[in-house]
């Protein structure tokens, strides 16, 4: 085991060292800032691992007869964090396209939306979202493999290996630093050590299944395998390319015109798939049975699905270039195969629904539980609604307009913040193994603040897709365009102040949730009024039955 | 999953697999049939929407690229009918557009309506960027729905200022002219420029130093007059603008003026030849010319 001591702190020396060498001749003022941060944290780094390794001794910090549960911790506090950070920039944009004067600084050019923007976007999806899947999939890993997560040290070097990639993207979004690719748009040496921190990732979590105490692998640990890998092909092949100099931030795509396009939508669509939905739906498979305290209804089901729901997913992306360059063939095949999609998808939300039978009072009495049952009804909406969006005929209309951003927020808002929401708040009672939540009314208070904020959010922005979609394609009796690119701006004033209030609806709740879940591991709070039994009150690995 | 220990769920009756994770047990339930059976209808219309559009690309040596699909669609091919439908059915009107004169599209009622159709249109994606919608203007962008001319209100004036733009150096036809920085290339010192100020704004009856506007007059008189004319109501020869009016494009506040006396505005407007096509630029024209101070 101190060989992963010495292994994590190689590679961080490495790296600590090779950015020195960048900033000392750093040919830009973004690539030198990044070199100094990233100089400064994997310093920082490699000096808390040398006084925590020269304090151990003889004691092996990575006894094999407990769960690893700290870095769950701090996984789940990373999320809050970001997840509340991301909801804030989020609401902040809604703003600045609902009045643009009211947040615009000529002389302040990080603070411009078209910065801010792809801050939202990687905050909410990357660091809130991946600190989510980190933290999940590490506690649902060793408790339903029965063994301590694999790799020493190095699962921690993922969790803060991960959290400087997110540093690192996000002061380059405000920088000015992007490689144009959305949801890819960190630059190379971004990319490359995600690539590492992700390899990582897949050896850990790959060791713990091997070491595994149980016969078979449980469903939840083959959505995060399917998540883990899927994302490892995608990150790499979508970012390939060229940096104009070592010591520079640009590089240039290896890719070019629809290819480019093509390659960058086989990524963004699967990031929806691989990372936003199998990844969440390993947290539902494990966390939802959990809390509810039934079997999973149907394992069958849960086979079948998966292996359609990766298989088809894959092929889907062409369905965000309809009627563009990309040729004819390649539309239909994702049209298609996003029509096939459907009941894959859906496999889940029967899945997770039914497991509630013989139970379905839990949804009036435990609020946790309500929201991940709702967040599979969302999930049922958007992934109903997406292979809807994917038909031409209805993309014609729906495409590049309010629609979209209804449907992505549908998903994320509904789906992956309500699961997540869910499991954090089982994770901080489970872990800091309190009896009940500080405050259940405080929940209710989050669950429907944050449902009114969503229907106000998308329902909103539905409108005003469809408003402006219908616009567009408005021709007077000459055949010429009815309406200006600002009139259907302006159409749709009313429709953003609408969104901006559910957005802002919906950070409350996050914020809400973030004060109880702190009150929660401080100990506060009544006593459980509510029979929720705590699974692992004892740290010895358990056998199972 | 053992097959000897067959364990039953006992709130539902349904066998488990038999096994447990971290006390999560399975249940073995079969697929839901109406789930089976939608799954199916999607894979069928799928495989029939494959055979009957360009779905697969062409394996090496079978000739073309893709397979052509049994109804022989093709979005590229009905983009070009398209396109080429809608470019014979406005031909002819914009054929007439072209030679006609403004009475003769004021006398001809369609001819009339189809150049507005064309000319708002155009107008709301080119122009109201900066003049605004219905061309209500903005600062620093002149409002073109009133009768204040810079250049020139008739028909022909309108066409040859969208055509050429205004100070647009690649274009030698453009209309052109610039307004000297006075304060910021020393011309005048800045006293001498809080005179000015003085005097124009006593053109507009408003309260200025009478002292001090006296000594302004004789530098208008050497300094200004030659574009502006000596009754400062200016010139459409040069885009002097009128300075006696209530009409001011970059401000009529006394900080305005000084400001524009000592850098000079010279806004510049793009020349619209080559990026809209001549029946779009007539159409402007006309529009324009509609909004209310055509001449």
């Amino acid at each position: 085991m101190a060989g992963s001591i010495a292994g994590v702190a190689t590679l961080v020396g490495i790296a600590c060292l090779g950015s020195l060498l960048i900033a000392a001749n750093a040919i830009d003022p973004m690539m030198e800032a990044h070199a100094w941060i990233f100089f400064f944290l994997t310093a920082f780094a490699l000096l808390s691992i040398g006084i925590w390794a020269g304090g151990l001794t003889g004691r092996n910090p990575f006894d094999e007869s407990f769960y690893e549960d700290t870095i769950v911790k701090f996984g789940v506090a990373a999320a809050m964090f970001w997840g509340i950070a991301g909801f804030l920039v989020g609401v902040i944009i809604a703003l600045q396209l609902t009045w643009p004067n009211i947040f615009y600084f000529p002389d302040l050019g990080w603070t411009n939306f078209g910065r801010l923007r792809p801050l939202h976007t990687s905050a909410v999806i990357f660091a809130f979202g991946g600190n989510v899947l980190i933290a999940t999939s590490f506690y649902v890993v060793q408790r339903t493999s029965r063994t301590r997560i694999a790799g020493g040290l190095w699962p921690w070097f993922v969790f803060w290996g991960y959290n400087l990639f997110i540093v690192i993207a996000g002061t380059g979004y405000l920088m000015g630093v992007t490689q144009s690719k959305e949801y890819a748009e960190p630059e190379w040496y971004a990319d490359l050590w995600l690539t590492i921190v992700w390899v990582a990732y897949l050896l850990v979590f790959l060791g713990t299944l091997w070491k595994r105490k149980e016969p078979h692998i449980y469903v939840a640990n083959w959505f995060y395998l399917s998540f883990i890998v899927t994302i490892a092909m995608l990150h790499i092949v979508n970012n390939l390319s060229i940096p104009v100099n070592l010591s520079g931030s640009k590089s240039y795509q290896l890719f070019s015109g629809v290819q480019d396009a093509l390659t960058q939508w086989w990524y963004g669509h699967n990031a929806v798939g691989f990372f936003l939905t199998t990844g969440f739906l390993a947290i539902m498979y494990y966390f939802i049975p959990k809390r509810a305290q039934r079997p999973v209804y149907s394992y069958r089901l849960s086979i079948v699905h998966f292996w359609s729901l990766i298989f088809i997913y894959i092929w889907a992306g062409p369905h965000h270039l309809h009627y563009t360059a990309l040729p004819q063939w390649a539309q239909t095949l994702g049209m298609t195969f996003s029509i096939m999609l459907w009941m894959p998808s859906w496999g889940g939300m029967i899945n997770g629904v039914m497991t509630l039978s013989g139970a379905w009072d839990k949804l009036r009495t435990d609020p946790v539980v309500r929201m991940m049952v709702v967040s599979l009804a969302f999930y049922g909406m958007s992934t109903f609604e997406g292979p809807l969006m994917s038909v031409r005929a209805v993309n014609a209309l729906s495409h590049y307009t309010e629609w979209g951003i209804a449907h992505v927020h549908s998903g994320s808002l509904g789906w992956v913040g309500f699961i997540s929401f869910g499991a954090l708040y089982c994770l901080t009672q489970w872990l800091w193994k309190r009896p009940a939540l500080y405050s259940k009314s405080l929940v209710e208070w989050h669950f429907w603040l944050a449902t009114i904020g969503i229907v106000f959010y998308i329902v909103a922005l539905y409108f005003a897709g469809i408003i402006e979609g219908l616009m567009w394609r408005a021709y007077n009796e000459y055949g010429f365009l009815e309406y200006s690119f600002i009139e259907t701006v302006d159409a749709k004033h009313i429709n953003y102040m609408i969104r901006t209030v559910g957005g802002g609806l919906y950070l409350t709740g996050a914020l809400i949730m973030a004060y109880n879940l702190v009150r929660t591991a401080l100990g506060h709070g009544e006593a459980a009024d509510v029979a929720v039994t705590e699974p692992n009150r004892t740290p010895a690995l358990q056998p199972a039955e | 999953m053992s097959d000897e220990n067959t364990e039953y769920d006992p709130h539902s009756g349904v066998e488990t697999t038999g096994h447990s994770w971290d006390g999560i047990k399975e249940l073995n339930n079969p697929l839901p049939r109406w789930w089976l059976i939608v799954w199916y209808a999607t894979i069928f219309w799928a495989v029939i929407y494959m055979i009957l559009m360009p779905a697969w690309p062409a394996l090496p040596g079978l000739g073309g690229t893709n397979t052509p699909g049994l109804l022989g669609k093709s979005d590229r091919a009905e983009v070009t009918k398209e396109v080429s439908a809608m470019r014979t059915e406005r031909g002819v009107a914009s054929q007439k557009l072209m030679s006609a004169s403004l009475v003769e599209i004021q006398n001809d009622l369609n001819l009339q309506q189809f150049a507005m159709a064309m000319g708002e249109s155009a107008f709301g994606d080119n122009c109201a960027t900066c003049h605004g919608s219905g061309g209500r203007g903005a600062k620093g962008y002149p409002m073109l729905a009133d009768d204040v001319w810079l250049w020139d209100g008739t028909l022909d004036g309108i066409e040859q200022t969208i055509r050429h733009g205004i100070r647009h150096d690649s274009d030698d036809l453009t209309r052109m002219s610039a307004m000297p920085a006075f304060g910021r290339d020393n011309l005048l010192t800045s006293t001498q420029i809080d005179d000015l100020v003085q005097h124009v704004l006593s053109f507009s009856d408003r309260q200025s130093n009478a002292d001090s506007a006296a000594r302004g007059s004789v530098l208008f008189a050497s300094q200004c007059v030659s574009c502006h004319g000596a009754d400062a109501k200016g010139s459409r020869l040069v885009g002097a603008p009128n300075l006696t009016d209530a009409e001011w494009l970059f401000g009529g506040e006394p900080a305005d003026i000084r400001a524009t006396v000592t850098n000079a505005r010279n806004a510049h407007m793009p020349a619209w030849q080559g990026r809209l096509d001549d029946p779009t630029v007539k159409a402007l024209a006309v529009y324009v010319h509609s909004l209310g101070g055509g001449e």
